[in-house]
């Protein structure tokens, strides 16, 4: 039986991206579904009634949630092709540590910085540079994170690069300047064609943030 | 030299998740317990980022966060499986125990720690999201099937914790009323020999608490 591969989907979701990103180096042919997360689909909120969130991947109709959880199970099903996990388990334990760093060090931080204004913005802003500053530390010499091949934690990370335009327009600071490493490592990421398929265009995003500051009063 | 060492803090069910791990493995290790109030130039050396507990140490690689290092142990060591096998299956375990600790688990703690207002819709964010539990428990022994598995390890905070926070508060969330499927996985669970003979005794583990179902404590916070 022929596998059946569904993706419920937001352009600009750093998360679904994580999601397209890895779909496509494993070469899995699918069906993508734009959703309007203002008026969430019937199946999206069947296939994760608990969160009502994309991304959420069907396949064979059973559906699996949450990003990191999505591209691990990803990784497992189809072993054959650019395996993302490394295999040895204490690597996999540092390759998965960092993952969920940049969830709750870069990503939430993140978040602040085009949520709020002032004070807490400036903290926000900070707190996302230092945890950028690490991350790059954790690269090194590195070509990707996954050493000489691009993994899970490259997976997990690169889609920030996609809001980098917004948030440094919005925070007012480079990131190019704290952290040279990190923009050539992104730089090498966009190379592959898996990835810049994925990501959505920056300058898009940036207007995309605009426009639900606007709307919801960020301003 | 002890080949696993594992710091961590007796009070702690994160702390506790990763011991009922090695035990369950039937790993050997040398237990350091921390004063996270004066943490270990040791711990903070294995733990730069978030200098927290757990840390394992495994041939002096350092291990953090409690469901990183669960895995960890589950794919290094023989015995019991802790996690499925099967993708989908691990995968929804997987998300389970992002559930209890990033919704539930907060939700729970916030229904007896947050005053007034915030505290009383924690409870019914808690009373809500622990439907889901119930939903997933039922027509099962454990999360994990027959066996304690991942998700049964995740859910000590919800199956020994919180019973006795509750007495401490006077909490009436977790009611065998509203949640028997849930109730009776948590009868089931404390009386395993895993988990009976892996916690604090109940009346030191009501000394520690008690401060902290003061409304407005602000010690202890969950590790999120």
């Amino acid at each position: 039986m022929a596998d059946e591969v569904i993706l419920l989907g937001y352009y600009y979701s750093m998360f679904d991206m994580r999601v397209r990103v890895a779909l496509a180096e494993k070469g899995i042919d699918y069906e993508y579904r734009e959703e309007d997360l203002a008026n969430k689909s019937q199946i999206l909120l069947e296939m994760n009634p608990i969160h009502k969130k994309v991304p959420v991947l069907i396949h064979n109709k059973k559906p699996i949630c949450e990003s990191l959880i999505i591209v691990q199970y990803i990784d497992q099903v189809w072993k054959g092709k650019s395996p993302l996990l490394p295999s040895d388990p204490y690597q996999r334990a540092q390759a998965r540590f960092w993952a969920e760093f940049v969830e709750k060090k870069i990503y939430d931080p993140g978040r602040k910085i085009w949520t709020t204004k002032g004070d807490e913005l400036e903290k926000a802003s900070k707190e996302f540079i230092e945890s950028l500053k690490l991350l790059e530390r954790e690269l090194g010499e590195e070509p990707y994170f996954g050493g000489e091949i691009f993994g899970f934690l490259d997976v997990a990370s690169i889609t920030l690069y996609s809001w980098f335009y917004a948030f440094e327009t919005v925070g007012k600071f480079s990131i190019a300047e704290h952290c040279p490493k990190l923009i050539e490592w992104a730089k090498r990421c966009m190379e592959k064609e898996s990835v810049s398929k994925s990501l959505a265009d920056p300058e898009k995003v940036y207007d995309y943030i605009l426009a639900l500051k606007k709307k919801f009063g960020f301003e | 030299m002890a080949e696993v060492k594992l710091f961590g803090c007796g009070y702690s069910p994160f702390s506790r998740r990763v011991e009922m791990a090695l035990k369950l493995k039937g790993v050997e290790y040398e237990y350091i317990e921390e004063d996270l109030s004066n943490k270990s130039p040791l711990l903070l050396k294995y733990n730069p980022i978030h200098k927290k507990v757990p840390v394992l140490l495994h041939n002096d690689k350092p291990i953090a966060e409690s469901s990183i290092i669960i895995e960890y142990i589950d794919e290094t060591w023989e015995g019991p499986s802790i996690l499925p096998k099967d993708p989908y299956e691990r995968a929804m375990a997987r998300f389970w125990v992002k559930f209890i600790d990033e919704k539930c688990g907060v939700a729970m703690w916030k229904a007896f720690a947050s005053p007034g207002e915030e505290g009383e819709k924690a409870k019914e964010e808690a009373a809500q999201l622990l439907k889901f539990l119930e939903e997933e428990i039922k027509g099962k022994k454990f999360f994990g099937g027959e066996n304690i598995g991942l998700v049964d390890i995740a859910a000590n905070f919800i199956g020994y914790w919180f019973g006795i926070i509750q007495q401490i508060a006077g909490l009436e969330l977790l009611t065998k009323e509203k949640y028997p499927n849930l109730c009776k996985w948590v009868d089931g669970y404390i009386n395993h020999s895993l988990v009976k003979d892996n916690l604090p005794p109940k009346d030191k583990m009501t000394e520690v608490l008690k401060p902290l179902a003061q409304p407005g404590y602000s010690g202890y916070k969950p590790k999120v």
